[in-house]
């Protein structure tokens, strides 16, 4: 086979050495690696068991319940409870508990990850410059990509799985919390900065607070964004609902991946419901008009 | 003569790339838009020396693009200058590290903005007590103070509110508490009640002009409106294209403008409601028991009801009791006619 652009220098070899530098790192820390992140995989594990053991009503009352602290409306706890019971019906019970299991896991971490490197790029333009293409790439990436050395290196299981959903969810949390920074009114900052806070105090009593609704706006399309990484994580070992979906596919079960899709669906209105209600709170805290 | 509580010497202020080389160059001679044109650099303020004293009211007043704002950011360091020294107490602020500066912020002075700049977020309360939390006192306690600085702006009752749900004259009187709170020796108000309509903004300059009274801080005001700044300042600095153009009282202002831009500037200002009675009043006439009187630190408005009346001649009486003279309608006329 010819190929239509000139070979100027020796692919096959450049990938030979990238695959077997990656080997060796796989050889030489895939245990350490394994170790660090036990702990993670008990967790997992654990909230997987831990929601599929309680019984269903006492699951959907602790998600009212987040629900009513998020929003403090009564309608979204409705609505909440209603899907949650649908999914229940649909038959899918223990897969969705698998899913949710995963997807928090993956969404709490992003959080905990992301929010402190928008801050930190919030405060350096140097910085952002050099972030905004990493997020650029992680984003067009195509996601099965990811898959591959985390395979190689934990092997197929929820480790895996957790960490692609991680790499592929985290750039909206990081990129909004960088923007909710900057557009906090500059005049606020100077009156802050007018009473003698320091840069620490700045961040937290004005620059957070007031980017809060814009970070929140991250962290529900890094759930959304989890959520769908999770069903092709399936496919290297994270069970749930996604795995229903491949197993549909293999066996050309049309209702199978129908029932396991919709099941997808009715989490990501649950969980995007939540986060808007909590969102929407955020935003008429700071914009309180009237009595 | 009161204490010197802030010295300005100097103080110069470029914007752009090479602010210090721009600055050589402004010193060689070369003039504002010239350095514009040439060097794309801005020269904000050019050689700016002020005394201010303790207890005083100083009103910096220019228009817009005047370097006002700026030099105004210079006294708390918001801005640093180019070149100049800026002495609080005697000390030299701007050999000051982060931390002292800190500290200088928060208990020496403290700021009122144009558009409030209050935290959306937070209640009135706790925006008041807000430079106190910075400080680290305990909320308990600063809760306490900030709630008496509430009280004394004329807003008890509103504590529990945020500031989206309250006036922009009840906004600023929450940034005005604010800023009282920290019990700071000296107050930058930057065009404090610019953004207000007339009455409330006449309403929070009598409420300014008596907690100064009653407190005796050093006040530093900026605005673009003469009126204001005569009717708040004891002394006015009149700030044009970062120059200053003149420095003095009010009245030595009205009588002996320094240049042709300051006595046009203040052409159209309401002479009756600034000059005073006593300073026109005739010790030499004598006035009928009955006529009416006024006071001699009252302004010339205030003899104009007594004429409309039909009296002749109006008495001016001092501080102490005593008549001082009298006045005519034609004296008053004569001081009101512009040369």
């Amino acid at each position: 086979m010819t190929s239509g652009f000139p070979e100027l220098w020796d692919t096959r070899s450049f990938g030979r050495a990238l695959d077997s530098a990656f080997n060796s790192v796989v050889a030489n820390w895939g245990e350490t690696l394994e170790m660090v992140f036990m702990p993670v995989l008990r967790g997992i594990t654990g909230l997987e068991r831990g929601l599929q053991f309680l019984p269903w009503w006492v699951v959907v009352a602790l998600f009212c319940a987040a629900t009513w602290a998020a929003g403090r409306k009564v309608l979204p706890v409705v609505l909440v409870a209603a899907l949650l019971v649908l999914l229940g019906l649909l038959g899918v019970w223990n897969e969705a508990m698998a899913t949710v299991a995963l997807m928090l896991a993956a969404t709490i971490l992003s959080v905990v990850i992301g929010v402190p490197l928008g801050i930190v790029m919030s405060r350096s333009d140097r910085m952002r410059g050099g972030m905004l293409p990493v997020l650029d790439i992680m984003q067009t990436m195509p996601i099965f990509v990811y898959l591959i050395p985390f395979v190689m290196l934990f092997g197929p299981g929820k480790i895996p799985a957790l960490l692609a959903t991680i790499v592929f969810a985290i750039p909206p949390v990081i990129r909004l919390t960088d923007l909710g920074i900057r557009q906090v009114d500059p005049e606020i900052v100077e009156a802050s900065r007018s009473f003698g806070a320091s840069p620490r105090q700045q961040l937290w009593t004005v620059q957070v607070p007031l980017a809060m609704p814009t970070i929140m706006a991250g962290i529900n399309q890094t759930t959304m964004m989890a959520l769908s990484m999770v069903v092709i994580a399936s496919m290297i070992g994270a069970g749930g609902l996604g795995y229903q979906v491949l197993q549909g596919i293999q066996r050309l079960e049309v209702s199978r991946g129908l029932i396991a899709g919709l099941g997808i669906v009715l989490l990501a209105i649950i969980f995007d419901r939540i986060a808007q209600s909590y969102g929407r709170r955020v935003q008429a805290n700071l914009h309180r008009e009237g009595n | 003569m009161r204490p010197v509580k802030i010295e300005v010497q100097a103080v110069s202020k470029v914007f752009g790339r090479d602010p210090k080389g721009a600055l050589a160059k402004v010193r060689g001679g070369m003039d504002k838009q010239r350095l514009k044109d040439e060097t794309e650099h801005v020269l904000g303020l050019h050689d700016i020396s002020l005394t201010i004293r303790e207890g005083e009211t100083f009103v910096i007043m220019g228009l817009s693009g005047s370097g006002k704002s700026t030099l105004i950011r210079h006294f708390n360091r918001l801005i640093e200058p180019t070149g100049g020294r800026i002495l609080f107490d005697g000390e030299d602020i701007l050999t000051f590290d982060a931390a002292r500066l800190q500290a200088f912020r928060r208990r020496k002075v403290a700021m009122v903005f144009q558009r409030f700049a209050l935290l959306p977020h937070k209640t009135v309360v706790e925006n008041v007590a807000y430079g106190l939390t910075l400080d680290g006192v305990p909320k308990a306690e600063a809760l306490r103070r900030a709630g008496e600085q509430i009280a004394l702006v004329g807003l008890s009752g509103f504590e529990k509110s945020y500031p989206a749900q309250l006036s922009g004259g009840m906004q600023q009187r929450v940034g005005l508490a604010r800023a009282l709170a920290t019990d700071a020796e000296v107050l930058l108000m930057d065009e404090a009640f610019s953004a207000l309509d007339p009455l409330i903004r006449h309403d929070m300059q009598l409420q300014l002009k008596d907690l100064q009274a009653r407190l005796g801080k050093t006040i530093v005001f900026i605005t673009h409106d003469l009126d204001e700044a005569l009717l708040l300042g004891d002394h006015i600095a009149i700030l044009k294209d970062g120059t200053l153009r003149q420095v003095g009282t009010g009245s030595e202002i009205l009588a002996r403008p320094a240049d042709d831009y300051v006595a046009r500037f203040v052409r159209d200002v309401n002479r009756a409601r600034i000059l005073l009675c006593g300073a026109f009043a005739d010790a030499g006439l004598i006035v009928a028991p009955d006529a009416p009187v006024v006071e001699a630190g009252a302004t010339l408005e205030a003899a104009f009801a007594a004429f409309a009346g039909g009296a002749q001649a109006v008495a001016v009486r001092n501080g102490d009791g005593r008549i001082k003279g009298a006045l005519t309608a034609q004296r008053v006329m004569e001081a009101l006619a512009r040369e």
